[in-house]
């Protein structure tokens, strides 16, 4: 009844190719924007921005990153971990190296510098693709974070291998370092992820997005009608790991402050963030925000009954909400292969037929 | 039901905060991952120590301590989490038993005014309280332990290490890297030759290591490990034969844990001690009366004066000494942070004291100054038995070799100083 096409009337084309056609999903839109940016930064305190909101953003645009290129783009990628550890390495550095230059800047270029390396490991998919690609990333993960952890130029010759981020203030105010305020963390991640989101969404929905999809669904076919693979991947690969690599930036300078390459990007964050992006949904921007969500709030959810609530033992805790994330996700992709986004999307198409199903 | 669900969501997370006591003192423990091992006696010996001060005592100066405990996995995302969330509790002090973390928490403790206590562990320039405002780690540090290992090794050879060759195994890692510059210098200073082999986290894969020490004969090997790195590397030395007398551990590679899987092989495997251990001192029979036939133990109960089940009790005592320092200077019992730090920098432990709580001749006696955090840094070596299955210390405490260090740890304070703007203090 509320939410349905019918006498919402489009009379410019602006109006009818917009992002949220349904006036309903408009508002939500403008009231979720409304809440992130202004009650959200009100109440936010050093514990919800470092266990709740901080790894919900930066985690959401590595997802969205990854997505494009998993999910769009259909090139199957390990090396997530070892991207974000170059936006991270690229943002020690020019923060080391230009202390004056503003954060934001800083925090674009190591983009840039991740996309291009993510282009320079994206060569091997004009030649190879799934599981074979999927083995040629992983070397790229493994091989990065071995770079990084060997050649002591990245880590500023510091004695245990650790990189530390240098304070730093934008409009005058602290983004990175202790000083920095929970509100200022968060507003900051929040723009970058704002800001990324509309450009996924953006790109997927025009051309560029359209040659990622012809490519991933059938490659072949994609080329006889005018598709040029190396121009799609390389793009698929460069815009993925220009998001992947502002995540890790954010990662290391905004949430964490100090990073060991081989704990904070190995392997397992590479798994962490294709979990996130095949629960939420491949090929959705949606799907990254809630795969991102759950795989980030649950285990602090779990934490919180199992040990705050309930008074169970923490090592029981931690290995009970181990079994029980682990059987969410068996039991998530049983029931819906597609993920959350495909689950939403079926609600959106019962709500529309609400109250009156055939 | 997408409302209640988020409900639900916000009820479980705003019920993080368990009931404020007087003195909250964090336990940012380990009990799952690679690093369990390691990581479940010194939680139980830290949680123990307390319970028996509230039990026997009513807590420290009358006030009852409460020790919140949170699972870090040695995760460093995990262990800001755990801080952020203890943190509004009162929490007086801070240790994490990660090297990773303690790194991750000096800005934040800077800036929030919380002591950190790393006790052989952590940042090892943070012994100059000069810079180092906050960050506390006597009575030994990571350098110390190396220098003690090469005096040790001096004393064996007639004074004279020239032309030997000496192996590192490191976790390779912030804490497997940190004796690496001092061991370079102690290398230039006697002579010999230093062979670094890194073994990547968690450890469980070292047999490249071990071909190349069998190809290389060094003289003698010493090793920086942690979790489950510590059993394989003994293991595979067991495997290459190399002799097992010439393998030296740091303290944290010197726990029943490490060397009982190898069974015979580890016989003669010998460690860094920075106190003692076993149950033969008089505090066992309160912690028993009190504590274990209570059922108050921490954890299963299984781990009861395993060497770091007595590190973590060491910790536990270094800890509620400064708070009773503290209590003592403020001139009030319900203590914070702030006052804490001041127990923590006055803080005086002697032998008379140690005797006291019922651990004489347990650890070093040592007394913090504005400017030293890092305490004397002696350590004893001990020796695995295999048939008793019983570690047997060989030396008493061995002074390391300052000449070599004060310069190193100047250099790597001031140099963190220059980098955060701190002004030096203590002038």
């Amino acid at each position: 009844m509320l939410y349905r096409e019918a006498g919402d009337f489009k009379t410019t084309y602006g109006e009818d190719s917009q992002t949220f056609p349904i006036r309903f999903d408009r508002m939500g839109y403008y009231v979720t924007l409304l809440v992130a940016f202004g009650v959200v930064p009100l109440v936010i305190n050093d514990y919800w921005a470092s266990a709740v909101f901080l790894p919900f953003l930066i985690y959401a645009i590595a997802a969205i990153g990854l997505n494009i290129l998993v999910g769009y783009a259909g090139q199957v990628s390990l090396g997530t971990g070892g991207f974000m550890a170059v936006g991270a390495y690229a943002v020690y550095k020019l923060m080391t190296s230009f202390p004056d230059v503003p954060i934001l800047i800083h925090v674009l270029l190591a983009g840039f510098v991740t996309a291009a390396v993510g282009v320079l490991f994206g060569l091997p998919s004009l030649r190879i693709k799934g599981f074979y690609l999927a083995v040629a990333t992983l070397a790229a993960q493994f091989f990065l974070v071995w770079l990084f952890n060997k050649a002591p130029w990245f880590y500023n010759y510091s004695a245990s291998g650790q990189i530390t981020v240098p304070q730093s203030k934008m409009l005058g105010f602290y983004i990175t370092g202790p000083q920095t305020s929970a509100t200022a963390k968060y507003l900051f991640c929040l723009i970058i992820l704002v800001g990324v989101a509309v450009v996924a969404r953006n790109l997927t929905r025009g051309t560029v997005g359209r040659k990622w999809m012809a490519i991933r669904d059938m490659d072949i076919a994609a080329e006889i009608i005018g598709v040029n693979p190396l121009n799609a991947k390389l793009t698929a690969f460069a815009v993925s790991s220009f998001f992947i690599g502002i995540a890790g930036a954010l990662f290391f300078a905004v949430y964490l402050g100090a990073a060991e390459v081989t704990e904070a990007f190995n392997i397992q964050k590479s798994f962490l963030i294709l979990f996130m992006v095949i629960i939420g949904g491949l090929g959705s921007i949606f799907g990254s925000f809630a795969g991102a969500a759950f795989l980030v709030l649950l285990p602090v959810f779990l934490k919180n009954v199992l040990v705050g609530q309930l008074g169970w033992p923490t090592d029981l805790a931690a290995h009970l909400e181990l079994m029980i994330v682990g059987a969410l996700i068996v039991a998530f992709l049983i029931a819906e292969p597609h993920g959350i986004a495909q689950l939403w999307r079926l609600a959106k198409e019962k709500l529309r037929l609400w109250p009156f199903p055939h | 039901m997408k409302t209640k669900f988020i409900s639900l969501v916000v009820g479980g997370l705003c019920a993080a905060a368990p009931a404020m006591a007087d003195l909250v003192i964090p336990n940012l423990s380990y009990r799952t991952g690679a690093y369990a091992p390691g990581g479940i006696p010194y939680a139980d010996g830290f949680n123990d120590y307390f319970t028996l001060l509230n039990a026997r005592d009513g807590g420290i100066g009358g006030e009852m301590v409460s020790v919140p405990e949170c699972e870090t996995a040695y995760n460093t995302e995990k262990g800001v989490e755990c801080y952020e969330a203890t943190k509004g509790l009162g929490a007086l002090a801070y240790n994490p038993l990660s090297t990773g973390i303690t790194y991750q928490l000096i800005p934040k403790v800077t800036v929030d005014h919380i002591p950190l206590y790393t006790p052989g562990y952590g940042r090892t320039s943070a012994a100059n309280g000069k810079v180092f405002e906050w960050v506390f780690n006597y009575p030994a540090n990571y350098w110390d332990g190396a220098s003690v290992a090469i005096k040790y090794l001096l004393d064996q050879n007639g004074g004279d290490l020239a032309g030997k060759k000496i192996a590192l195994v490191y976790h390779n890692s912030a804490y497997g890297k940190e004796p690496i510059r001092t061991l370079q210098d102690l290398a230039a200073k006697h002579g010999f030759t230093l062979t670094e082999l890194p073994v990547d986290a968690p450890g469980q894969e070292q047999k490249s290591q071990w071909l190349q020490i069998r190809r290389d004969k060094p003289d003698y090997v010493l090793m920086w490990g942690w979790g489950v790195m510590n059993q394989v590397a003994v293991q595979e030395a067991a495997n290459i034969n190399y002799p097992m007398e010439n393998f030296i551990g740091i303290w944290w590679s010197g726990s029943e844990n490490d060397v009982i899987p190898a069974g015979e092989g580890a016989n003669g495997y010998k460690s860094l001690a920075m106190h003692g251990t076993g149950m033969d001192y008089p505090l066992y029979a309160d912690l028993k009366q009190y504590v274990y036939d209570a059922g108050k133990a921490s954890g299963n109960g299984d781990q009861i004066g395993s060497v770091l089940y007595s590190r973590g009790v060491y910790a536990a005592m270094v800890i509620a000494e400064a708070a009773r320092k503290a209590q003592e200077l403020a001139g009030v019992s319900a203590i914070n942070a702030t006052q804490m730090r001041e127990g923590f920098e006055n803080l005086e432990i002697t032998e008379a004291r140690m005797a006291e709580i019922g651990l004489p001749n347990f650890g070093q006696p040592f007394a913090a100054t504005c400017a030293d955090h890092g305490g004397p840094g002696a350590a004893m070596l001990q020796q695995w038995d295999a048939t008793s299955k019983k570690w047997t210390l060989i030396t008493g405490f061995i002074a390391p070799d300052q000449d070599v260090l004060d310069p190193l740890v100047a250099a790597d304070s001031e140099a963190f100083a220059a980098e955060a703007g701190i002004t030096q203090r203590c002038n």
